[in-house]
Parts: C-alpha cells; sequence; structure tokens
C-alpha cells in the first residue's frame, strides 16, 4: 500500500496537503459532491448548470454523493487497448 | 454590478481574526471577508464574463479552467481553514453582490453556525482502496488467443471463456468489496463522521484498477494520528490503500444528506 503524504508526528496540526501535490481527481470529488450547497437568487451555482451539455458529465456526475460504490461494466474495466 | 459577481469560498464564525494578508484567490483577486449575523463569508470578486452564466457552461468544459478554478477555491479555503474553523462552499457559487451574501448569513445562519460547530476541532480524511489482482482473467477477452485450436465452434469457446472471466471477475469484485467494507468500519469506528464519494472516473484518476473505496472521514484532531496510522498499517492482499488529507471539512458541510434544497 502506498500513503499520499508522509505522516509526520502532528499530521492533524497542519493546515493540510500543499495545494499544488493535491490530486485534482480527489479535491474535485469534495469540491463538486461536497461543500455548502446554495441554491435560489445567486447568479450561478454548480447545481444549475445543465450538465448534459458538459463534456465533462462523467466527473460533475460525482455531484450527489453518497453513493454506493458498484462494480463497473468489466468491459470497461479493461485497459485500453 | 454587471460586470461582476461575489465569489464565496467558505464561510467561518466572525471571530475578527483576519486571513493571511494579501491573500488572493481566483484569477489573483484579493480575499475579502464579509460579515454577518456573526458569521464571515470569505469572498473575492470575479468576473462574470467568466462565471455568469454563459461563461461557466463554456469553461466548465474545459478541464484546464477548472483546474485552475478548483486549485485557486482550495488554495483559499485551506488558508482560511488554518485559522479557525471553516465550511467550504461548493465550486463555482457567486453572487450578484456582497449584499447578497448577507443575506444568505442571515437567513442560514442557524444551519451554517451548526456547521461550524460540527467542524470544530475536526479534520477530513480521505481513504481510497483498490482493487489491484482483479484486471488478469483467465483468457484475455482483448486477444481471442488462438482460436484455430478450438476444434470446430471457435465463437462458442470465446462465449464461454468470456462467461467464464465475467463470473470471476463478479466474484473478485464481492470479495474485493467486502473487504473494503471492513476497512471503511475499522476507520469509522475512529471517526465521528463517514461519507462515501463515488468511485474515481479512471479518466481522471488515471486508474484502471478497481476503486473498491472512496471514503471521507471527519476525524477529532487529536486522534488524527491515530487514523493515519490505522490506515498504514492496513494489509490486505491485493488491495491498495491511498491515504490523503488532512483536508478541510468539505465532504461534511452538509447538514442533512440531501438537504441542499434549502431556501
Amino acid at each position: 500500500m502506498t500513503v499520499d503524504r508522509a505522516i509526520g508526528p502532528s499530521p492533524a496540526a497542519r493546515s493540510g496537503v500543499p495545494a499544488q501535490r493535491v490530486a485534482l481527481v480527489d479535491l474535485l470529488d469534495r469540491l463538486l459532491a461536497g461543500g455548502v450547497v446554495i441554491s435560489g437568487d445567486l447568479v450561478l451555482s454548480i447545481a444549475d448548470v445543465d450538465l448534459v451539455r458538459i463534456s465533462l458529465r462523467v466527473l460533475i456526475g460525482s455531484v450527489g454523493g453518497d453513493d454506493v460504490i458498484a462494480p463497473r461494466d468489466p468491459e470497461r474495466g479493461r485497459a485500453a487497448p | 454590478m454587471t460586470e461582476s459577481g461575489t465569489y464565496l469560498y467558505a464561510i467561518a464564525r466572525d471571530t475578527g481574526a483576519a486571513l493571511p494578508p494579501g491573500l488572493t484567490g481566483l484569477l489573483g483577486a484579493p480575499v475579502r471577508t464579509v460579515a454577518e449575523a456573526g458569521l464571515a463569508a470569505h469572498v473575492g470578486t470575479v468576473p462574470l464574463e467568466q462565471f455568469g452564466e454563459e461563461g461557466l457552461k463554456r469553461n466548465l468544459e474545459d478541464l484546464a479552467w477548472l483546474e485552475a478554478t478548483a486549485r485557486a477555491h482550495h488554495q483559499v479555503v485551506e488558508a482560511a481553514a488554518a485559522a479557525g474553523p471553516v465550511a467550504p462552499v461548493r465550486l463555482v457559487t457567486v453572487y450578484r453582490d456582497d449584499e447578497q451574501v448577507r443575506r444568505l448569513l442571515r437567513e442560514r445562519a442557524e444551519e451554517f453556525t451548526e456547521v461550524l460547530a460540527r467542524v470544530t476541532g475536526r479534520r477530513e480524511w480521505g481513504v481510497k482502496v483498490y482493487a489491484t489482482a482483479q484486471h488478469t482473467p483467465s483468457g484475455d477477452v482483448r486477444t481471442p488467443e488462438r482460436p484455430e485450436q478450438a476444434t470446430g465452434r471457435p465463437g462458442t469457446a470465446y462465449l464461454k471463456r468470456r462467461r467464464t472471466d465475467l463470473r470471476t471477475r463478479e466474484e473478485a469484485w464481492r470479495q474485493a468489496a467486502s473487504r473494503a467494507e471492513r476497512i471503511d468500519a475499522v476507520l469509522a469506528g475512529i471517526a465521528v463522521a463517514r461519507r462515501h464519494h463515488r468511485a474515481q472516473d479512471p479518466q481522471l484518476s488515471g486508474r484502471e484498477d478497481w476503486m473498491v473505496l472512496n471514503g471521507a472521514y471527519l476525524v477529532d484532531d487529536d486522534r488524527g494520528e491515530e487514523f493515519a496510522a490505522t490506515v498504514a498499517a492496513l494489509r490486505e492482499p491485493e488491495l491498495e490503500v491511498q491515504l490523503t488529507g488532512p483536508w478541510a471539512p468539505y465532504s461534511f458541510t452538509i447538514s442533512e444528506p440531501g438537504a441542499g434544497g434549502t431556501a
């Protein structure tokens, strides 16, 4: 197994992983499926975007969170030729 | 005010504590604080050309733009989290002006105060678990090997082998998932709250291995070391465990699961 960051003497006391070292995919999990959700009279929130149009919809599909993780289609589970 | 909007990064208690001087966010714009109802919203000014409805529709399809935006947002949240408890706001939340942010703080003061109380003295850790050994089926379906050896009915033999492979994969998945569940239960025992994110898409993560757990755990600061050490000590055959964090409590800012529609 690997650990993304070295475990120091007092991890909880630190301010976190340096922003540039955070994997984008981990960040997007949190920024698109987490965070305070606000709807109403604002200009726009990500929830209002027409998700179908977004080519990154697989990624944006993480919005909502708390999903049961299911096996992906085995066909997709294999490496691309 | 048709040209710019107020971008909301995070909400904290209004303690009067200042953010690091010179802190900048999206597009290098300074981060300001809008205070109301005992709360402080960390905000910045953004051009609606990029962050208005039309601009966003276009920009959200641009992975480079999305990454720059996500990292800038994260940097502000991290800086704010270093100063005290914060409730990060979801990416790309834009108001017409500061006055609307004040109204938001007034209207949802109780809820935000509750969220801040829940995350105070706690941080989020991420744990991802991959199953590493399920991609070597008996016969690789990509390369139907030597069909001429199967007497007469190469197609049937191929289909048979494929069905066996699928069953083997399903079984491998079940085993890996059940081991991941045990890991999740152990970690949830240390955490005060847990949330599961959806499995990451291989196109973004760059990993084809099955992701059998993508968990977020809210952990008391004084148990952070214990949590990280527990993850580091996990040894499961054919599973790879990755720890990330500590993070600001991104995954624990929703009062009730699915209660996003509060006006």
